[in-house]
């Protein structure tokens, strides 16, 4: 327990408060006026606005497109689901840049359907919203279908038998017992879109700028660091509401459900409306999540005999110090590196929480793990910047500040996918092993650790996931002789020319693969279907 | 003595679980705790085990106190109620686990477990996957994991709760032969007053944290302590009444009780096979609510014309059809003033 505490209190806590410091302090006393101040200002009013709404929309949107897969996929049983279910959500586990570019090479300047009927969406909102439709579909579709199929179907056919017809019972059986998991579902995507970064910085251009984009500019570009800091407590006080109502449905969600296995519950497709569902969830996917890795894939393979690919190579572009594939071997360093620490912290953390007897203030530290999550990786890389480049923790020149802020961000992963599986240890089976003779050690290592090794991996392997995809934090704090692939990628992009552009389509399609490949052995070892991510 | 307990007392927040239980256990004795679920039964098991912290009293083996001893050094053996078998190991390492953490060596570990497993009547099921067995097969395995490690004592915590009932009744005899062919001490703990009485030499009536009785199951079952021991024991018929001599003032009237019985304001335990029907113009007049067929006799409700209702015992044959007036008449020998 003390180990977690004390990286949190170091890494989160403290550059947090330095962000505070530097926005509300000048010359040394408080000006809380400061925050008025800056919200007030037309610009930032409208950047809030423009946050607000168009996180608002994309979860409508996610939740329109996303909850008839829901169904399809708790419910129906079709040839090909287990490879349709990794489909769904290799886009949730792909860095934002990727699916940035994967965007831009469908919908922008001389993009697909700029090709085929001169239809640009890149400088409009659509991209965006499509974007992060494409990211949480996975979201939706795994909290809600992971309940929806273990709801005992038997509850709907009591209430049938009672006299309710098809659609009452399922208004007043099943949508009750889903409601908290649609919240959630819900909560967690608008988070999501709310701190949304690497999709925004790409396809939002100068028109469209959330918060986090705007605590980026004010940071890099207009170096207004005060600013940056206070638009970085509104996002933390948004974001902190948003977890404790999400930390609420949860618990309510965990709330005296009868669950049953999965596998009863689903059957063929029946009638015209079940194979219609079917077909459109199938055309949905078809377009929203795999045309554009597609056509990203494609451009990618633009220049003859991999022209792009071999441009990686080639450290002349003059964009770079080093050549772009170095970027490749950075990247794997810094997240082997990462996932070595998320799994640490996260798991003592998790190991910690899972006790029985864990008071509230223990308890009270769960939520406080979701903050880095949601509290937006830009958050975590501008708290870095200034609040660890001074004594007696200067590590601006060290190459452990990356994976620090990786880790800061994937341990929340780690956290989030051993929980439950601690929790379900039966307490006892401890007692039992301790009755015959086993030590309080002995029973950790002979009763824990077995079962939840799997969970371990799958933990290490989402960190793994998220720390090579890690753009916000990254982006503030990596050396510029030393980009990760994502930095790489969003730096090629910034650049005109075919070159630079192919050459980033090809650095996002190894990103993608490499990411995929995690998550194609992740998806072997997940067992249950419950896990939050 | 074995184990004893003192005034052992565990309070979950203010409400006292166990209260001042004292219970002494001899060795080679099987004491059976008998309760309805709350009555803080399990509780009792998990404070011996050292599972459970007392709030105060103690808990002795050998003589000496356990309090700090923690559960892994004590020495007891306990089944749990699901059996709590380790899913992800086969049967054998399950039955071995115990003496893995004795540190006792492989070859010695391996053919203790096999005799284990054919004291429990599980012959070369070594191999076998855990999720593979049915529930009786479930019990030996647990059965077979807590003796290994020989405990000086054994703790069951509703040993066959969860078995049907043909198959309980033959585990409990095959228990009770087992207990006492290998001379272990046992405390169990049931709801089931046929399994207490089968398997116990010895039995302990609890009620709301407290020991309400204790005795050999004959003891316990012709003089029930009081009239929570009695209605729990499965008796319907107990009744306020005002004893004088050999008769006692009723609900029922007045009713013959044996020679010797406490005097005064008492309860009066009427079994059913008490409650004798004859004519319906003698005796106490009743109507027959409900009759239950028991197998081996019939049970026959009865709504007297005044007081409570009456449970009777008789033969087949004999059982009049439910709406027949019938007259009751009361056989001392079957009537118990309780105390």
């Amino acid at each position: 327990m003390a180990l977690p505490v004390a990286f949190f209190a170091v890494f989160f806590a403290w550059p947090v408060a330095a962000i505070v410091a530097r926005g509300l302090k000048a010359d040394g006393t408080w000006r809380f006026g400061r925050i008025a101040d800056v919200v007030t200002q037309p610009d930032i009013r409208h950047v809030l606005w423009f946050t607000t709404w168009q996180a608002l929309a994309s979860t409508a949107l996610t939740l329109l497109l996303a909850l008839p897969a829901a169904y399809l996929f708790a419910r129906l049983d079709f040839p090909g689901k287990r490879l349709l279910r990794a489909v769904v959500t290799v886009p949730f586990v792909l860095p934002t840049v990727v699916a940035g570019s994967a965007f831009l090479a469908l919908v922008g300047h001389g993009g697909l359907l700029d090709q085929l009927w001169g239809v640009r969406l890149d400088t409009t909102v659509w991209a965006i919203l499509l974007a992060h439709v494409f990211f949480n579909y996975a979201v939706v579709v795994r909290t809600v279908g992971g309940l929806w199929s273990q709801l005992d179907p038997r509850q709907e056919e009591a209430a049938r038998m009672l006299g309710a017809s098809p659609l009452r019972a399922w208004r007043k059986v099943t949508l009750p017992a889903l409601g908290p998991a649609v919240a959630a579902a819900a909560l967690m995507v608008f988070l999501f879109t709310f701190t949304s970064f690497g999709v925004v910085q790409i396809l939002g251009g100068p028109t469209f700028s959330t918060l986090e984009v705007e605590i980026y500019r004010q940071t890099s570009e207009v170096f207004d660091l005060s600013t940056a800091a206070v638009l970085t407590l509104v996002q933390f006080a948004a974001v902190g509401a948003i977890l404790v109502v999400h930390a609420w449905t949860v618990r309510r969600r965990e709330t005296a459900l009868r669950l049953v296995d999965p596998e009863a519950t689903v059957r063929r497709p029946r009638g015209a409306g079940q194979w219609a569902l079917l077909t459109g969830v199938l055309v949905t996917i078809a377009l929203l999540l795999v045309l554009p890795l597609a056509v990203l894939v494609r451009r990618s393979l633009d220049a003859p005999g991999f022209g792009y690919y071999r441009a990686l190579a080639n450290g002349d572009g003059g964009t770079f110090l080093v050549a772009p594939l170095h970027a490749v071997w950075t990247s794997l360093q810094y997240a082997v590196a990462a996932t070595a620490l998320a799994v640490v912290i996260g798991g003592l953390a998790a190991a910690a929480l899972a006790r029985r007897d864990a008071g509230r203030l223990v308890r009270g530290f769960d939520a406080l793990l979701m903050l880095p999550l949601g509290v937006s990786a830009v958050t975590v890389g501008f708290g870095f910047l200034i609040a660890l480049d001074k004594p007696p923790l200067d590590l601006r020149q060290s190459w452990i500040l990356v994976p620090l802020a990786q880790a800061l961000v994937g341990a929340p992963f780690v956290v989030r996918t051993m929980l439950p599986v601690l929790r379900a240890v039966d307490a006892r089976l401890r007692e039992a092993a301790a009755v015959l003779g086993a030590s309080p050690w002995r029973v950790w290592r002979e009763v824990d650790l077995p079962m939840v090794r799997r969970a371990l991996l799958v933990a290490a392997g989402f960190a793994f996931a998220v720390s090579l995809g890690e753009f916000g934090a990254t982006v503030f704090i990596a050396r510029p002789d030393n980009p990760t692939l994502p930095v790489a990628v969003a730096r090629l992009l910034s650049r005109p020319g075919d070159l630079n552009y192919g050459q980033a389509m090809a650095l996002s399609t190894i990103l993608m693969v490499v990411c995929a490949a995690a998550l194609l052995v992740l998806e072997r070892l997940r067992t249950d279907r419950t896990g939050e991510f | 003595m074995l184990l004893s307990l003192d005034a052992a007392t565990v309070r979950f927040g203010g409400r006292a679980v166990l209260d001042a239980v004292g219970l002494d256990v001899a060795e080679h004795e099987v004491v059976c705790v008998l309760g309805p679920s709350g009555s803080g039964k399990s509780t009792l098991l998990r404070a011996v085990a050292g599972l459970q912290p007392l709030s105060g009293g103690r808990v002795l083996l050998d003589g000496r106190d356990q309090a700090g001893v923690p559960a892994h050094r004590r020495g007891i053996g306990l089944m749990f109620q699901d059996h709590q078998l380790f899913p992800q190991r086969d049967v054998g390492a399950n039955v071995a686990f115990g003496l893995r953490m004795h540190g006792v060596a492989r070859s010695e570990r391996d053919a203790e477990v096999g005799q284990l497993l054919e004291l429990v009547g599980l012959p070369g099921a070594g191999r076998r996957a855990v999720a593979s067995l049915s529930g009786g097969e479930q019990q030996r395995v647990a059965l077979a994991r807590a003796l290994a490690p020989r405990p000086r004592l054994l703790m069951l915590d509703e040993p066959l709760g969860q078995l049907d009932r043909s198959l309980r009744e033959r585990l409990v005899v095959e228990l009770r032969e087992l207990f006492g062919r290998l001379g272990t001490t046992v405390l169990a703990v049931t709801h089931d007053q046929g399994e207490a009485f089968a398997l116990a030499d010895r039995v302990v009536v609890m009620r709301d944290g407290r020991i309400a009785q204790s005795g050999t199951p004959l003891e316990v079952w012709q003089r029930p302590a009081d009239a929570f021991v009695a209605r729990f024991l499965g008796f319907d018929n107990v009744v306020p009444a005002t004893v004088a001599g050999t008769a006692a003032d009723s609900p029922w009237g007045k009713l013959p009780v044996p020679e010797g019985s406490a005097q005064g304001a008492r309860t009066l335990l009427v079994r059913p096979a008490g409650v004798r029907l004859v004519a319906a113009d003698a005796g106490l007049p009743c109507t027959v609510a409900a009759r239950t067929f028991k197998g081996t006799h019939v049970t026959v409700r009865l709504r007297p014309g005044d007081g409570p209702r009456l449970e009777a015992a008789c033969a087949l044959r004999d059982a009049p059809e439910v709406g027949d007036g019938v007259g009751v008449e009361f056989d001392a020998a079957e009537i118990v003033v309780l105390d």
